[in-house]
């Protein structure tokens, strides 16, 4: 039995197998198999080499003549896939030392790699190279048979990998996967909030998990408490499988509320609304009694296929949703992604920084084509109901100007081709960075509605990288200078009469929502998961208590007595919720 | 045809040395003959058609390298990679 300790991102308790999701950008991990499952991981060495040099063949014939120079290279390539000592001395390590396809061939590629790095001639130590690049052509053909095997899902699991991409996640077969543990991430990384978003059990920060685990296993994952434990005796096992029930219990609770109203207790109602990552999630977000979609995420469909997604994929999976909510509010946000994310996308080269670099609506105002194609999805789906578009990551009124105008254009296109969509359809942003924060007044003027990014939002004034483990302590929503902008967008938005939710994560944290509520909030979205215990704190309080709050915070200087002061308030209003 | 026994000695002679590319070639040589034929670099012997092996031998310019054949076509192969490497220098430029 091995205990790990990690941060506790998403609640709930699962007990089930590990899939393990290796990386070849890490280093993979030694796991250990049995002896009856030597042939079967000397048969994916096989395969994996077989399927190699398929790829270099054809590679090969793609390039002309010309490029000498590249076809020399995917030759000795090819010589070294098919050299039968070379694949030998994979499978005998295999078989040796009991170990995993993807580790043997990591150690034996490194084993070669650095008798080139040591000798002396640089001509020849360059070689290295060459080594690593076949490694990662067999790891990455290894690892995608395991991603595959994921989608295709017949038993519930648990995922364990260093970390978790959006290109992964979107990949998963979700009625399967029951649950997250990461070595990386923080409270607000991407696994987290997938995790929220499924409503599934998930720990990060996690040392050397995936090292722990192999296929035998058996994982449990408590969410509420930030522990995940390996194959646990007998003992813990019947611990947990009480928690579990527990757990189910007090949801069940909780969601006795859904009916109920989100009003304070002197009258005031919250509109609460739910963030969604997919479709599938739209069923949940009726269940758990939102209001409407505050945030619609429009990843999925670039990260799903492989390839762009056309303006039926995006038109039907707006109709679904919009036709589920019946009338009720859907804001749709528009591609959020960064060119290093977009699949088939070569013409942009790896960024040294990409998060201030080329992503988001900056990727869309250059890529009209691609952009033009959701707009027009979005447009024609609006006549169905209460559609609502919002623009992410807009720094300045001309960004906000020409993102409008492009979207008259795509008005006068369908105008042109009789096709009806709702023309007073409200434009609203996201507010994410300091510099749309500081100048809400001016961008308030030409939009009909805020909603506060608050993960961004943060991230950029606080300048840090909040999946980055050795910094992400330092990554606080309630630092002082992220609620005075916070603050400052309410009042803005407030006084020019336009719409203001905020959607960030601090609006299904619990110790939050007194304050937003006293800084002026009235809309949130959230997390479906979240919205019973949100609605839960808001009706236990008064608007009063929330607003004397707020004005305290105001006066204090570090994020660490704000932190406090607002749990012990939390504590106070609310004890059984702690 | 009866089994014989070849061996000599080649020197390196283009400057790179033998590195993937000249390997590469070697053992396409190498390949074409029945021949088992072993390459050694002083304590190093390894298997000339195998291209993982050859570039670990790390033959820089102005080694001597022993060629052994040992088969039907063993004085052919010797002669073939003699060829290649002492005076084609493997289509490389000489040290």
């Amino acid at each position: 039995m091995e205990i790990r300790k990690g941060i506790a991102v998403s609640p709930g308790i699962v007990i089930a197998k590990p899939m393990v999701f290796d990386s070849k950008d890490f280093r993979i991990p030694r796991r250990s198999i049995t002896a009856s499952q030597r042939m079967s991981q000397v048969k994916r060495v096989r395969n994996a080499f077989a399927e190699a040099i398929n790829e270099l063949t054809e590679l090969d014939q793609a390039h002309s003549i010309e490029e000498g120079k590249i076809k020399d290279i995917f030759a000795v390539h090819l010589r070294y896939l098919r050299d039968k000592s070379f694949r030998k001395r994979i499978t005998d390590y295999v078989c040796e030392e009991l170990t995993t396809a993807e580790y043997a061939v990591s150690v034996i590629l490194r084993e070669i790699a650095s008798h080139f790095e040591n000798l002396k001639d640089t001509y020849i130590s360059e070689r290295a190279a060459d080594i690593y690049d076949i490694e990662s052509r067999l790891l990455t053909i290894l690892l995608g048979e395991v991603r595959q095997e994921v989608e295709d899902l017949t038993e519930e699991v648990v995922v364990i990998a260093h970390d978790l991409t959006p290109t992964q996640t979107a990949g998963f077969n979700k009625t399967y996967v029951k649950g997250f543990a990461t070595e990386a991430g923080g409270r607000t990384s991407h696994t987290a909030i997938v995790a929220r978003s499924l409503g599934i059990p998930a720990v990060v920060a996690l040392e050397d998990v995936t090292t722990n685990v192999t296929a035998e296993s058996m994982v449990i994952i408590d969410g509420n408490r930030g522990v995940v434990i390996v194959d646990p005796d007998e003992e813990t096992l019947d611990q947990y499988r009480q928690y579990a029930l527990d757990f189910l219990r007090l949801e069940h609770e909780l969601d006795t509320l859904r009916d109920k109203p989100a009003v304070t207790r002197d009258g005031v109602q919250i509109n609460l609304l739910a963030n969604i990552e997919f479709p599938e999630e739209t069923g949940q977000a009726l269940e758990k009694g939102s209001m409407g979609i505050g945030l619609y995420r429009t990843e999925f469909l670039y990260l799903t296929s492989g390839s762009e997604p056309t303006e039926e994929d995006h038109y039907k999976a707006y109709s679904e949703t919009i036709k589920a909510f019946k009338g009720k509010p859907v804001v749709i946000r528009t591609m959020d992604l960064g060119a290093d994310k977009l699949p088939s996308r070569t013409r942009y080269s790896a960024e040294i920084n990409p998060v201030l670099g080329l992503r988001s609506i900056r990727y869309c105002l250059q890529n009209l084509t691609l952009f033009k194609t959701q707009l027009k999805a979005i447009l024609r789906a609006s006549v169905l109901g209460d559609i609502r578009i919002m623009l992410p990551l807009i720094n300045n009124l001309q960004e906000l100007r020409q993102t409008k105008m492009i979207i008259r254009d795509v008005m006068e296109d369908l105008d042109e081709d009789s096709i009806p969509y709702n023309s007073s359809v409200p434009i609203g942003i996201m507010i994410e960075t300091p510099s749309s924060a500081i100048t809400a007044t001016l961008l308030a003027k030409d939009c009909d509605f805020f909603s506060i990014g608050t993960n961004d939002l943060t991230q950029y004034t606080l300048a840090v990288d909040r999946a980055n483990e050795h910094v992400a302590t330092l990554y606080s929503s309630a630092d002082p200078a992220v609620l005075q902008l916070i603050r400052g967008v309410i009042h803005d938005a407030n006084k020019a009469q336009i719409g203001l939710s905020v959607c960030g994560e601090v609006a299904s944290d619990p110790e939050f929502i007194i304050l937003l509520l006293g800084m002026g909030a009235r809309t949130l979205s959230l997390a479906p998961p979240m919205i019973p215990e949100i609605k839960q704190i808001i009706r236990s309080v008064t608007v009063e208590q929330c607003n004397k709050l707020a004005r305290a915070v105001a006066g204090m200087d570090s994020q660490r007595q704000i932190k406090n002061y607002l749990r012990d308030a939390a504590m106070k209003i609310l004890p059984e919720a702690f | 045809m009866a089994e014989t026994i070849c061996e000599i000695e080649v020197e390196i002679k283009n400057a790179d040395g033998l590195h993937m590319r000249p390997a590469m070639q070697f053992v396409d040589v190498a390949s074409k003959f029945d021949s088992d034929i072993k390459v050694s670099n002083e304590d190093t012997s390894v298997d000339a058609k195998s291209i993982m092996q050859m570039t670990m031998l790390a033959a820089t310019f102005g080694t001597k390298l022993k060629v052994r054949a040992e088969g039907s076509d063993a004085q052919e192969a010797t002669e073939a990679i003699r060829y290649l490497v002492e005076e084609k220098l493997f289509d490389e430029k000489p040290g």
